[in-house]
């Protein structure tokens, strides 16, 4: 009869979710890296990016994705996979970033994400490093006769991301100079630097890198320009899910690789030929000495990988950010040997 | 009542096994969804709780009907969100019925012209999606609007332009005294109208209630004016120039295009159901009673307002209320469009700096959910009364 | 006015009409010229007057050839039709100045000053509407970024769903219940391996590539053929005498009916996957079309609940005098004639979904408006928002247009049978 074999099929469906439930709660120990393990299955590492920041993560009309987010990226999957290029690019806006991560949607998120207290602490991730110092700047037209800050007056509307480190700060920066503005913010970049370009707002407020950025994509570029002052700092890094502390270490150390090589002159043209040096540093970190990529699970040639395929810091730099007229000047993103902030733990 | 179900349960023990299953198998699954979340939950490093809500929020709101800013808590946030949200559907709600009600009745109109007019409105905006209209109302029409300087005079007291409409702004001085007069007439006009159709049930004599009404309406607040203390003045919008090309409006009110596209839209797309709604309750008012009601000689006026609206009203307020709540929560479109709703303000910004997405989300669907509730328990309550009427 | 010769009347036929006629002609004239040559014939008069000349004009005119039963069935039918009384005059007068203000500057827009040919935004020089901004970026609008050389498994797997719909139609009633359970279970499956590939030598194609017009068919497609079953048992099971079932039910449909859609896909978005075990990965489709499912499950088990209330008691009772248990008599009896009397409120919620998919967007999953809006924001392409909106419009005004249409004819054919 229907209502029998109805009743069979949900006893049935009923004591499979018993089991499934049982089967689950196994957490990691040791050196077992989830991550690591879903990661290679996969054969690609996923990757979180922008919807479109020139410099840092952009597609082009083919589908290929450049920029130092992306190199950060491709580090990772050099180093896991042995090909920079087995990375799957997901574009996120500001609101659903850490939501992606948290769920499992992507395992790493290079997204010129900054690095605050709650973000770290409170919702369940972790910052592996700094791939790019920053600080929020404010954008207005070169005919507006705002030549600094200080020009604000009340009743200023000022454009942004919502749900960014930017809507606080801006809240922070007119308060402090008090002065009562609109505060107009959209879910998506591109809406933002739309809204700006019409006249909805009168100031664009963002991390400095990215209003060079943006202003690329606006209708008339040499209309702009960049305030001087800076309201803040904003360490933009890659991020990775709380809980799996071997996947981080291995995130965090393919970003240190790639700053340490610059710090020794190892790029990705010389980085084989190096294996004979007579720097110690250098030969661990072409893998010619040394067992450091047992550490993370991974083989000897991690590093070397990570200096070949995709370079090293300077060469992220140059390429994407300095050669395209974004920001020829490094300012803080410098080693710290030639007068900039880069300055990571040796590998060793 | 348990008592009788159990006794029927005990007797039938075939209808007890799918049920036990049933309730077995909900439990299960939410058991499960919940063991996955604390695990999930505690890998991260997440904590569960709704304390944050007391928490400073840090970011301003562009549009807020109460004081706020960013050093009030998240729980007020969500207070400003709900405003907002209430603000548009009920400006939506007021346009759309104006409009429904209007394009339901030319539809029905003998010129030719009006109903086919209407008829093409009907058509027209009932089949584009309404995240479209408001996408066109948003970003193509309103960003098409003009520079604060060049901005659409009206009469020299309202300028509109693409930062939005600065309409002047209404300055009072014991406002409550008015407000109160206003509640005061409602109430006066309400017993009138009992008073008047106690008295047109026994006697038959009526008296005219809409002009008393109307003049009650007007004359009461005025009088707070002359011997009330209530006075009004006017802050008409002055362009002030912030910089070279920054112009803003001062003194006055803004009417952001964010809210102006929103309630366009939803007043525009629904009002096309409601005239749907209309058509169909005056249609189904059989011929017979407009006939009936004309043999025992009332004018075209009074079997309107008597006879005809009555029974259309019973058919068409039900849908009409569903409408109503499709348009509150349509208007949680406004995520798309950075109007700050409770959706952007309370379930998008807030959720992002805090991370708190079970807690966030779950108060946001209980809100909806209590509305639409709510309003369900009105329109049953509502089909009741009208259902015993009719007898 | 108890001027009775100025009040028109079936003698003077000809000369009411013709001085009303001109009247109005001259009106509308005097709109026309002013409208497309911008010269005001009116001029001489002062500037108020000037500017109400047509309507008083028009007005006069159309009272003049208000004559009752005069015969001329032409001027009879212009009568009753638009000129039945002095306000449905002026209502009449005022739509035709309205169109002949409003369509010409529309159609200039739309056709007239617009391009058609070319191939970057140059091309656009015209004041009018930039087309070549919708030719440049059509195969993303209807394919998202979908890869070219791939584009033909979407086509295979749309016409394939044309066919089988159509030949249902027409199959002989036995054959017709097998097409409709292969449409229903089989055809879905066949249809996503096709799209996303990664067996059968098909390139894997990930579902963050699917979009634009294919996927608003996808999702709508998908949504619609679960959510009926699932509506199907849900207003069963509200209706059951079995009171677990029915407040289960209850509370389920309530609870998806009583929250917005876009609340529905961020908790899909952003909670679900905390509800599943640590390292299961669901895809973002897979969990939105879940979502859209649930969502309009609960309305549909609404619309059949009110088939199912609508038949006469009689046919339960007469299907278990005949022993039928409560499946058989459902699925033989009940609901058969239970769907066919919902048949147009099925179809009014199937027009609210295909309405809904735009929504998606909130996810990040690209359909028609979201493509739209990417490629509006495009640095090539700035400025083009108004063309975009009214191409996204249009197609959708056109299918829903068509549905609503099919729809009602449904609804005429059906309710003349019963």
């Amino acid at each position: 009869m229907m209502k029998s074999i109805k009743n069979w099929i949900l006893i049935i469906f009923a004591s499979s979710l018993l089991i499934a439930c049982g089967q689950q709660g196994g957490g990691s120990g040791g050196k077992k890296s989830k991550t690591l393990d879903n990661t290679k299955k996969a054969g690609f590492v996923k990757c979180g990016v922008s919807q479109g920041l020139p410099g840092f993560s952009n597609a082009d009309a083919s589908g290929n994705w450049t920029g130092i987010d992306v190199d950060v990226c491709r580090a990772v999957a050099a180093a896991v996979l042995g090909d920079a290029d087995k990375v799957k690019y997901t574009p996120l806006s500001a609101k659903e970033r850490f939501t992606a991560l948290t769920s499992g949607e992507i395992d790493v998120l290079a997204r010129n994400t900054t690095w605050t207290l709650s973000r770290d602490a409170d919702i369940g991730l972790t910052f592996v490093g700094v791939n790019f110092y920053d600080g929020q700047g404010f954008m207005v037209r070169k005919n507006s006769g705002i030549n600094s800050v200080n020009d604000f007056k009340n009743g200023i509307s000022a454009c942004t991301n919502t749900g960014t480190t930017t809507e606080l700060n801006m809240r922070d920066f007119f308060n402090s100079k008090n002065i009562k503005y609109e505060p107009i913010a959209f879910e998506k970049a591109d809406e933002v630097v739309q809204a700006y370009d019409a006249g909805r707002c009168d100031t664009y407020t963002t991390d400095k890198s990215g209003l060079a950025a943006q202003r690329t994509k606006m209708s008339n570029p040499d209309e702009h320009k960049v305030l001087p002052e800076t309201i803040s700092k904003e360490p933009l890094g890659p991020v990775v899910r709380q809980g799996d502390s071997v996947w981080e270490d291995i995130v965090r150390w393919s970003l240190n690789t790639m700053i340490e090589a610059e710090e020794y002159g190892v790029n990705s043209s010389n980085a084989s030929s190096l294996k004979e040096s007579d720097n110690p540093a250098i030969k661990r970190l072409v893998g010619a000495e040394g067992e450091l990529g047992a550490a993370f699970g991974l083989d000897n040639e991690w590093s070397l990988r990570i200096i070949e395929q995709v370079g090293n810091y300077g060469e992220s730099y140059k390429k994407h950010i300095a050669d395209t007229g974004i920001l020829p000047n490094r300012g803080p993103n410098e080693l710290w040997t030639k007068g900039g902030i880069l300055y990571v733990p040796p590998a060793r | 009542m348990n008592f009788k179900n159990f006794k029927i349960n005990f007797k039938n023990k075939r209808d007890l096994i799918p049920q036990v299953i049933t309730v077995v198998f909900i439990l299960l699954v939410i058991a499960y969804f919940t063991m996955n979340a604390q695990n999930n939950m505690g890998n991260r490093g997440i904590s569960f709780g709704y304390g944050f809500l007391s928490q400073e929020s840090s970011f301003d709101i562009q549009f807020s009907l109460i004081d706020y800013d960013g050093s009030h808590s998240y729980a007020r946030a969500f207070l400003v969100g709900l405003l907002n949200t209430i603000l548009v559907s009920v400006i939506g709600i007021f346009f759309a019925t104006i409009l429904g009600v209007t394009i339901g009745i030319s539809r029905l109109s003998q010129n030719y012209l009006i109903s086919k007019t209407a008829e093409w409105y009907v058509e027209i905006f009932r089949n584009i999606p309404l995240i479209l209209q408001i996408f066109f109302w948003y970003f193509a029409a309103l960003r098409a609007l003009p520079l604060p300087e060049n901005s659409i005079n009206f009469y020299d007291i309202s300028y509109l332009n693409v930062k939005g409409w600065y309409v002047p702004k209404f300055i009072w001085t014991n406002f409550n005294i008015f407000l109160y007069s206003i509640i005061a007439a409602f109430v006066v006009i309400f017993s009138l109208n009992r008073y008047a159709k106690k008295r047109r049930d026994e006697s038959g004599k009526q008296i005219p209630t809409l002009l008393i009404s109307l003049a009650i309406l007007f004359i009461l607040p005025f009088l707070t004016f002359l011997i009330g203390g209530v006075s009004l003045t006017f802050g008409i919008p002055e362009l002030e120039q912030l910089s070279t090309t920054v112009f803003v409006y001062k003194n006055g009110v803004s009417i952001i295009p964010e809210l102006i596209s929103l309630a366009l839209a939803l007043s525009m797309y629904t009002a096309t159901f409601i005239a749907e709604n209309v058509r169909a309750g005056i249609l189904g008012v059989s011929k017979g009673q407009k006939e009936a009601a004309a043999s025992i000689g009332l004018t075209k006026g009074q079997i309107l307002k008597l006879v005809v609206m009555p029974q259309a009203l019973r058919i068409i307020i039900p849908p009409t209320t569903n409408q109503y709540l499709n348009l509150t929560k349509n208007s949680s479109l406004a995520a798309a469009i950075a109007y700050p709703d409770i959706v952007l303000v309370f379930a998008g910004t807030a959720l992002m700096q805090t991370g708190r997405a079970i807690e966030i989300i779950s108060i946001t669907m209980f809100t909806y959910l209590s509305l639409s509730l709510s309003i369900s328990v009105f329109m049953n309550w509502y089909n009741k009364k009208m259902a015993i009427k009719e007898k | 006015m108890k001027l009775s010769f100025l009040k028109p009347n079936k003698e003077k036929i000809n000369n009411f009409l013709i001085s009303g006629s001109f009247l109005i002609v001259l009106s509308l004239a005097d709109v026309i010229i002013n409208n497309i040559f911008d010269i005001n014939l009116t001029a001489f008069l002062p500037e108020k007057l000037s500017y109400f000349a047509p309507i008083l004009l028009g007005t006069i005119g159309l009272y003049l050839i208000r004559i009752e039963f005069s015969g001329n069935k032409l001027l009879d039918k212009i009568n009753t039709n638009f000129n039945s009384n002095n306000f449905n005059a002026i209502l009449t007068l005022l739509i035709l100045f309205a169109l002949i203000k409003f369509i010409p500057p529309l159609l200039n827009w739309f056709f007239f000053d617009a391009n058609f040919l070319g191939d970057t935004k140059e091309d656009c020089s015209g004041s009018g509407a930039c087309w070549v901004f919708i030719k440049v970026w059509l195969g993303r609008f209807v394919y998202g970024m979908y890869p070219d050389s791939e584009q033909w498994r979407i086509n295979i797997a749309f016409i394939m769903l044309f066919l089988l719909v159509g030949a249902s139609f027409f199959v002989p009633a036995k054959v017709k219940k097998y097409f409709i359970l292969f449409l229903l279970f089989i055809y879905p499956i066949i249809g996503l391996k096709l799209i996303s590939g990664g067996d059968f030598g098909l390139k894997y194609i990930e579902t963050g590539a699917w979009g634009g017009l294919s996927l608003t068919f996808i999702v709508s497609a998908f949504a619609l053929i679960l959510c009926f079953p699932i509506g199907m048992f849900l207003a069963l099971g509200r209706r059951s005498d079995l009171p677990a079932i029915r407040y289960s039910s209850i509370g389920f449909i309530e609870l998806w009916r009583g929250v917005p859609l876009i609340t529905v896909l961020f908790m899909s978005a952003v909670m679900f996957p905390m509800f599943l075990p640590d390292g299961t990965y669901v895809d973002k489709l897979i969990r939105v079309l879940i979502a859209i499912t649930l969502f309009e499950a609960a309305y549909m088990a609404e619309v059949i609940r009110g088939g199912l209330q609508a038949l006469p008691k009689g046919q339960y009772e007469a299907a278990k005098s005949l022993g039928m248990g409560y499946w058989k008599m459902h699925f033989l009896i009940i609901l058969p004639q239970a769907l066919k009397l919902v048949i147009p409120g099925i179809a009014n919620t199937f027009l609210a979904l295909v309405k809904d998919t735009p929504l998606i967007f909130v996810v990040g999953l690209l359909e028609l408006a979201g493509m739209v809006n990417l490629a509006k924001t495009n640095p090539k392409w700035l400025g083009m928002a108004m063309e975009g909106y009214v191409f996204a419009g249009l197609v959708f005004w056109i299918i829903c247009y068509v549905m609503s249409r099919y729809s009602q004819n449904l609804e005429k054919k059906l309710s003349t049978e019963r």
